[in-house]
């Protein structure tokens, strides 16, 4: 069963001047969380704004003795929540419903994790690092954005033994060009018999390109897609998504039900 | 003290009801709300056959509401009846099945297979989607049409029959009449008011149907408008929606002439809104030693109130 936390801010750490990273104190919903799962959060009282914002869990947050204590989510400024979500100050609080949804299937050995983001799209991916890690798979990161200045946490990747492959659209750091060019020549250079998990979230662009690529070269591929909802619950309809049924048929999923992390290759892309 | 409210013959435990597009089919919260502490459960609108519905996106906020263009997606008569119906009877929850038809004969098929199913315990008509292309409002925005659908699906029910009606008209207290002439036991109202939204940046509508239906605290006086018109009209119960989000905005529909209320948005931003609104309306009923929230209905005092006004 999903909490709703009126959870106090305990940090904001800006990282740029449209990304930050909100600390949100939520233990039981931290306790709960599994890689993947999202929260909806409310970032004012009232009526204006309305409706909660879907984020994934970015980090799971614990104590000395490693209790969780909390949450934190990787915010992008693009509307009037998530400017009020960049400029919240410890002490604030916003009301926190979670975790929700289909969380990432982690695997096991000698299957390695190979995760692929795309800006604000690196959401899940420190807490699935974590998970990959306990297990003590493999595991890299194809990470993707503007600008060197947009791609963040690569130490805290480095620190969980995850592989970095970078690109940046300017060329200021790492390859230039979008990130599903390097995932693909490494796609081709891997042997048949060495088994891969793919895990993507980002644009849809994005995400379209990595399935239909994983899809290619005969891999699974799970993505955690990003969709306008107003409730999370599947109460509303909003989330859907068109996966592939029947004869070149589809069927609308909700989303935050049947995802957020949906087999890429039964997504019916635009 | 008593929280029942009569619907026709349908006894409502308390007044609140959740609205149809707004809860699923019930089951999807069962999780997070006890269904049998409802008056009643409005579940998604239902066709004969599937549907499934605009392709996203589906909605867009507005201040102090939101916009919504689903289309209607939905699992069909038959398998709500199979999948859904009987986990909402082992829960005890009051089933108010709305339903809509692109012909008047699909509303008499629906109402004749959901009479037969056990659980069911009344039927909204939706005569009001504004998002389909076909049926629905075109019932709903004609007063021949609203009075013939409503007769047509009497004549083969029991159950009660709660037409919703539309806001999208000049005069939604002449539609309440008509209904009422037809036979509906109830009315409910209103359903989202017809709206837009534009990305200038990009200049293309912000949801996939380009319009869709507003929700939300927006619109509530407007509806409490409509509601209180339709009281003037009608004898039958109404049933009152359109942005409620805390108790006295429920209060303000029951003084305004609603025996029943419906809450869809407000559910969306908080799931666990309904025992809070139960307690408010409690609280309130205490504070003025109402023993009956059915004896609250249309208690508005209308006098002129000139003498009031202060200057400000």
């Amino acid at each position: 069963m999903p909490i709703d936390a009126p959870a106090e801010v305990i940090a904001n750490h800006a990282l740029s001047t449209d990304y930050n990273v909100l600390a949100l104190a939520a233990p039981a919903i931290a306790a709960a969380a599994a890689p993947g799962q999202f929260v909806m959060v409310k970032a004012a009282f009232g009526h204006d704004p309305l409706l909660r914002r879907p984020f994934s869990v970015f980090e799971v947050l614990r104590d000395d003795r490693g209790t969780p204590t909390g949450i934190s989510l990787l915010n992008k400024r693009i509307g009037v929540s998530t400017d009020l979500l960049y400029a919240a100050r410890p002490g604030q609080r916003v009301a926190c419903l979670g975790p929700l949804g289909r969380s990432f299937t982690v695997v096991d050995p000698p299957t390695e994790g190979w995760m692929v983001a795309g800006g604000v799209g690196l959401a899940p991916f420190v807490a699935l690092a974590e998970a990959l890690g306990t297990r003590g798979v493999a595991s890299t990161l194809f990470y993707g954005a503007r600008r060197a200045e947009e791609l963040f946490y690569l130490d805290v990747f480095r620190r969980l033994g995850v592989e970095l492959v970078l690109t940046t659209e300017d060329g200021s750091l790492g390859e230039r060009g979008r990130v599903v060019a390097p995932l693909e020549r490494r796609l081709a250079a891997r042997a048949a018999d060495r088994p891969v998990m793919i895990y993507a979230c980002g644009p849809e662009g994005m995400l379209a390109a990595t399935a239909t690529t994983a899809a290619r070269f005969g891999r699974p591929c799970q993505v955690s897609v990003e969709r306008i909802m107003a409730c999370g619950l599947g109460g509303c309809y909003s989330c859907v998504v068109p996966m592939r049924h029947g004869h070149g048929g589809f069927h609308h999923v909700r989303s935050c039900i049947a995802g957020p992390v949906l087999p890429g290759d039964q997504i019916l892309w635009e | 003290m008593d929280l029942s409210v009569r619907i026709g013959s349908l006894t409502l435990k308390n007044p609140l009801v959740a609205a149809s597009g707004c809860f699923g089919y019930g089951v999807e919260y069962a999780e997070v709300v006890d269904l049998s502490s409802l008056g009643g459960i409005a579940v998604k609108g239902l066709f004969l056959a599937e549907r499934e519905g605009h392709p996203a996106p589906r909605i867009v906020e507005t201040p102090a509401g939101m916009l919504n263009a689903i289309g209607l997606q939905g699992i069909g008569v038959h398998r709500f009846i199979d999948e859904k119906l009987p986990e909402l009877r082992a829960r005890k929850a009051t089933v108010i099945v709305n339903i809509c038809g692109t012909t008047l004969n699909e509303y008499v098929e629906l109402a004749r297979i959901l009479s037969d199913a056990e659980g069911v315990d009344a039927l909204e008509l939706n005569i009001s989607c504004p998002n389909i292309k076909e049926g629905g409002i075109t019932f709903g925005c004609s007063l021949t049409g609203t009075f013939d659908v409503v007769s047509a699906v009497r004549k083969v029910t029991r159950l009660p029959v709660v037409p919703k009606l539309t806001p999208n008209v000049t005069d939604v207290a002449s539609f309440a009449r008509a209904a009422e002439e037809a036979g509906a036991d109830a009315v409910a109202l209103v359903n989202t008011f017809l709206a837009m939204v534009i990305d200038v940046e990009t200049r293309r509508p912000k949801i996939s149907n380009v319009v869709g239906g507003l929700s939300g605290p927006a619109i509530r006086p407007i509806a409490v408008r409509m509601v209180y018109e339709c009281r003037q009209t009608v004898k039958i119960p109404i049933v009152g929606m359109g942005g409620i989000a805390e108790a006295r905005d429920a209060l303000e529909f029951i003084i305004a002439g609603a025996s029943a209320v419906q809450v869809g948005t407000a559910s969306f931003v908080d799931p666990f809104i309904w025992p809070k609104l139960l307690d408010g309306i409690r609280d309130y009923m205490r504070r003025h030693q109402i023993a009956r929230i059915a004896d609250l209905v249309g208690t508005i005092d209308a006098r002129a109130r000139d003498h009031e006004w202060t200057s400000s």
